[in-house]
């Protein structure tokens, strides 16, 4: 198979239905993941960088979870939580709503829990390292908490959203084990890029695994090339 | 416009307790060394500390009483703090428009006038990061009265500068005391600011209110710790009579006297506010004949202060006006000093203010 390693021929002759279906999924998987938990995690982060109560430091943890443990650990959970005996999956069902397991939806949601530390982590780095006066001279001139939030904190942590939303979204293109464990392998539905190219190595089609990880490869370098030019664009005009 | 105020604030090393009602009028200045509670105290009353057991109202506007609290943001406040606090991804003229923007209908001067009176015409394109110290306080000052304040809170704004700093904000703040249409809380722990700027004095140590009152008898009272300061003075009104440019000298006119000070460029009719520190003050029983001292003013012992490390604090009458003088314990035995005793001031020192 050694001679399909080149790069030269066109992308189209190379990708076969499957391996397109795989990028798309993966993409809209990540996307729609990146997107949801900005929407989560601006609340939710916001609250751990400066709220109060004792119950900031275990949510604190329990968003940390996925962090340390295994992929497959939480995927076995979530297949457990999420399947028809499971709890709130039996629910789920009960409700007459679309089966999680081994579906698109269920992708997200597995993702989600996934990739939520990415996301909250950097916001809320950003988030504590606001300056309080400048928060308070913000109030005292006439701004309510909404206004702040819009017209003060959104704007000076424009860095760290902007790695959250990147983390998020390679963490969750990169994403192998629970989604093995949470959405099969059907190709079409769950099938992403990740075991789409274990499967093409297993069956030792590497030429075709050459081309989906040159493509993971170059794309998540971009996304980094991104992120830390903004970052030197930013330092830049301080 | 009246502000009532009772609030206890406790902290681990520290309790704030303070109930006052001020006659909020001009500058009124906090004035105590660091610790002494004034920048809560300040942030109290701006709700930036709410503590349930404030209660505080300002003019008919209650601001906060068991439940209900008004918000910092609904206040009206302006908001100048020891840094400045300017919004670092703003340009300045970012900054000046946000205050602006958020007026709420109240009337106040408009954009280019403060943008014109602060001299803030070159810096509008600037980021906050790109001002000096000086630069970034006229901004902060700037902003603050474009949001029409009914209510303005200065928070030590000259005591992060250098001198040069200072002086760049000194004057400005010098004509708000004289222009500014609303009320001034002014925090300060530098008693040439309070001489300068303030209008009435409120007094603070260790969390509580020692004394207020108007500026001028205020320094002068021996029964606070103002008057005890290694730098106690007094202030005196006067009006600036003639100047001798060749000398180098102006004359200025007090009820009681003349006082010659080494500045010509005051305006003759000019009236200008005059410190005299208590150290640079020395007594004489006579008019003493051949003194190189050129200002001499006729007083009356009014109250004599209690001798600390040999010295002591008098307070006179100089034809209606205050002055302290501090002399050595032993002098004041051997003239024999009293309340009440005819004596003469010798001035060896003047600042003349503003």
């Amino acid at each position: 198979m050694h001679h399909e390693v080149g790069l030269c021929p066109a992308m189209t002759d190379l990708l076969t239905p499957a391996d397109w279906a795989a990028l798309w999924i993966t993409l809209r998987l990540a996307l729609l993941t990146t997107l949801l938990l900005l929407g989560l995690g601006l609340p939710l982060a916001w609250w751990l960088a400066r709220g109060r109560g004792p119950l900031r430091v275990g949510v604190e943890a329990v968003v940390a979870l996925p962090l340390v443990l295994p992929p497959t650990v939480l995927g076995f959970y979530l297949l457990l939580a999420l399947g028809p005996q499971g709890f709130p999956g039996a629910w789920w069902e009960a409700l007459g709503l679309p089966r999680l397991v081994f579906s698109f939806p269920g992708l997200v949601l597995a993702s989600l829990v996934y990739s939520l530390p990415f996301v909250v982590q950097p916001l809320t780095t950003a988030f504590r390292g606001l300056d309080d006066g400048v928060l308070d001279a913000a109030s005292a001139l006439g701004a309510g908490p909404l206004d702040r939030f819009r017209s003060i904190v959104l704007p000076q942590s424009r860095a760290g959203i902007l790695a959250a939303a990147v983390l998020g979204f390679a963490h969750t293109v990169g994403e192998f084990g629970v989604v093995l464990m949470i959405g099969g392998n059907i190709p079409g539905e769950t099938q992403v890029l990740s075991i789409a190219i274990y499967d093409q190595v297993e069956s030792l089609a590497y030429g075709r695994a050459h081309m989906l990880s040159g493509l993971l490869l170059a794309g998540s370098l971009l996304l980094l090339l991104l992120v830390y030019g903004s970052r030197a664009r930013k330092e830049a005009r301080l | 416009m009246r502000l009532r105020l009772s609030c206890r604030v406790t902290w681990p090393a520290f309790e704030l307790a303070c109930e006052a009602d001020w006659p909020l009028q001009g500058v009124t200045a906090l004035f105590g060394e660091s610790g002494s509670g004034k920048t809560t105290l300040l942030r109290v009353i701006a709700g930036l500390h709410r503590d349930p057991r404030t209660r505080l109202s300002f003019g008919e506007e209650c601001w906060q009483d068991g439940r209900r609290f008004r918000p910092v943001d609904q206040r009206g406040l302006g908001w100048v703090s020891q840094q400045g606090d300017l919004f670092p991804h703003l340009s300045v003229r970012g900054n000046l428009d946000f205050a602006f923007q958020r007026r709420r209908g109240r009337k106040g001067p408009e954009t280019y006038s403060v943008i014109h009176s602060l001299g803030l015409e070159d810096l509008l394109d600037r980021l906050p990061a790109q001002l000096s110290g000086g630069q970034r306080q006229r901004v902060a000052l700037g902003r603050a009265l474009l949001a029409a304040p009914k209510l303005l809170l200065l928070d030590e704004p000259l005591a992060s500068l250098d001198a040069a700093g200072k002086a760049e904000l000194l004057p400005a703040l010098e004509r708000l005391r004289l222009e500014a249409d609303c009320p001034v809380l002014y925090v300060s722990h530098s008693p040439d600011e309070v001489a300068r700027l303030a209008d009435r004095l409120v007094l603070l140590e260790q969390g509580r209110i020692l004394g207020e009152g108007e500026t001028v008898p205020m320094l002068c009272r021996l029964d606070l710790p103002l008057a005890e300061r290694e730098d106690a003075e007094a202030l005196l009104e006067a009006t600036v009579t003639g100047s001798l440019p060749g000398e180098g000298l102006s004359e200025l006119a007090l009820p009681g006297g003349t006082l010659w000070v080494t500045q010509t460029a005051l305006t003759p009719g000019s009236h200008v506010r005059v410190r005299l520190l208590a150290r640079d003050i020395s007594l004489a029983l006579q008019e003493p004949r051949e003194c190189s001292i050129l200002n001499r003013l006729p007083a009356v012992i009014r109250e004599i202060g209690e001798a600390k490390r040999g010295q002591v604090t008098l307070r006179l009458d100089c034809a209606g006006q205050q002055v302290l003088s501090r002399i050595t314990e032993r002098s004041r035995r051997e003239l024999g000093l009293a309340p009440g005793m005819r004596v003469v001031a010798l001035v060896k020192g003047v600042a003349v203010l503003a």
